[in-house]
């Protein structure tokens, strides 16, 4: 294969071990991965395959220990520029009002909260979220405060967005509503994502490829890729094509014992 | 639990209980016909406040004064200690040993000590107020500067926030309702530090009223000082939890106020 461009992210021979009393612990190991720029690629797998690990790799926060891991042929030795992430637990700060927690993202690299308060309303009228803008997180539902942790992170127009299990906390209707959300939000944009996440709907749904990974140590398994029309809505989970990826993502977790029929 | 009408309720059963004790008390004293000497009554406690209000009310405002500048003073160096110990392993190394040393020797046998070196005026009360208050503000202090969510660390790092900004915008803000329980501490612990400080040396405040009262065996006269004491503390206390209600009112403790 020809490669035409740099990829936006790339890693090669990907390894992470952990030191332990009892010896060091594999967490990662033989992971290739390049992701295009404006691709969507979700990272599924159990809980304990290192798929958080994996992206925090990517975020800069930890370092691979063997192999290297690149962003536009940059080497990752820091959290590069342009990227912003949203955790499983939203991390807004109580003391904050919602815009407050949007406009962070500024303040936190340095800018006036001020510059920033317009684009931040923008980003939470988005999200249907402009009318709570001076309420304070504690006032919010689980939905509508994760909510506003993408904003936060949209704040800063980042070119890489980075998602740990952002929607692993919310009830399956939230989840929904949000997964809807999230994927017009890229369609209008384009960003890189990377997504993690636990659900083979939700990521069937949103991604173009899919990486599979099981787990001690931490592999990718398969590279799946998500031959379902754009724009799509709810309702091409109804779809036989659907049905059928879902379907062959299932063997290949039952394959790898990761899962019962 | 926190309608109009239980918090009046609540207030008015507070009152109650406070007057069916002092009726207790003045019933108790008269029946029982015990000496003025050892046990005034309440009554005669009164009389002594409303004869001589204008001495009782410099001598209270006195031992405010070096109550709230001993106070002021601790939050002012304990929160700066707190922001060393945070900052640099090697601070919170020398910090913490002289701290603790500090903090094990009985802190009242050093007024004589303040004494000495600042003489007789406010200045060796403020000094062992600060000295009683400073402990639980950077020992609270440091534990709300700390506990910091992991997730808002990567958010921190990720955006390239730096020590200030990550100290400004993050730790200092979360590690208010830490430190608020650490000015509740410290507030009724420079009042103490401040009547030690007027036992020790000095010419002015409750605590002097008190060792003079003291040699003259007036009780009702120390009865009356202990009574200002009383509601000087609870003013002070009620004074913080006010200013903590108004300053972080996103606090899971202040929410159903």
């Amino acid at each position: 294969m020809i490669r035409v461009s740099v990829p936006c992210i790339s890693i090669a021979g990907g390894e992470k071990l952990y030191p332990s009393s009892r010896g060091a612990i594999m967490a990662l190991r033989g992971i290739d991965l390049d992701v295009a720029d404006g691709e969507f690629v979700s990272l599924l797998g159990p809980s304990g395959c290192g798929k958080s690990t994996l992206l925090r790799c990517i975020a800069g926060l930890e370092q691979l220990s063997a192999g290297t891991a690149s962003i536009h042929g940059q080497p990752i030795l820091s959290p590069p520029d342009g990227i912003a992430m949203v955790f499983q637990r939203d991390a807004l700060l109580d003391w904050r009002s919602i815009i407050g927690n949007v406009v962070i993202a500024a303040q936190l690299r340095g800018h006036r909260a001020a510059l920033y308060r317009d684009r931040g309303m923008a980003l939470l009228e988005r999200f249907g979220l402009a009318g709570f803008a001076d309420r304070y997180p504690w006032e919010l539902s689980g939905g509508m405060r994760q909510r506003v942790a993408i904003c936060r992170a949209l704040l800063m127009e980042p070119t890489i967005l980075l998602m740990d299990e952002p929607f692993g906390a919310l009830d399956a209707m939230t989840r929904d509503d949000l997964n809807v959300e999230l994927i017009r939000m890229w369609q209008a944009s384009r960003r890189t994502v990377v997504f993690v996440t636990h659900s083979i709907a939700e990521a069937v749904f949103l991604s173009d490829r899919i990486a599979v990974l099981s787990r001690g140590p931490g592999r990718i398994e398969e590279l799946m890729k998500v031959d379902l029309p754009r724009p799509r809505d709810l309702g091409v989970r109804e779809t036989p094509a659907f049905a059928a990826h879902v379907a062959h993502l299932r063997a290949v977790f039952t394959r790898l014992g990761l899962m019962t029929t | 639990m926190n309608d109009p009408d239980t918090k009046l309720h609540n207030s008015a059963v507070t009152a109650m209980v406070f007057v069916a004790l002092l009726l207790a008390w003045e019933v108790g004293v008269r029946i029982s016909g015990v000496a003025p000497i050892l046990l005034p009554a309440p009554s005669a406690v009164a009389r002594e406040l409303a004869n001589a209000p204008g001495f009782f009310l410099r001598e209270s405002a006195y031992t405010v004064v070096s109550t709230l500048a001993g106070f002021a003073l601790a939050l002012l160096i304990g929160v700066v200690l707190a922001i060393a110990i945070v900052g640099s392993r090697w601070l919170e190394r020398l910090i913490w040993t002289v701290l603790v040393v500090l903090n094990s020797l009985p802190k009242v046998a050093l007024a004589p000590l303040f004494v000495i070196w600042m003489g007789l005026g406010v200045a060796p009360k403020v000094a062992v107020a600060v000295l009683l208050a400073l402990f639980s503000i950077v020992v609270d202090t440091v534990l709300g500067l700390r506990t910091v969510d992991p997730d808002v660390t990567a958010l921190v790092r990720i955006s390239r926030a730096g020590w200030l900004r990550e100290m400004l915008l993050i730790r200092l803000p979360g590690a208010l309702p830490a430190l608020f329980a650490g000015m509740k501490v410290a507030i009724s612990f420079a009042l103490v530090g401040a009547i030690v400080g007027e036992f020790v040396g000095g010419s002015s405040g409750l605590g002097t009223v008190i060792l003079i009262a003291q040699g003259q065996f007036d009780t009702t006269r120390v009865f009356a000082a202990l009574v200002l004491l009383g509601i000087i503390g609870a003013a002070l206390f009620h004074l913080l939890e006010i200013a903590e209600r108004l300053l972080i009112p996103w606090h899971l403790s202040q929410r159903s106020r």
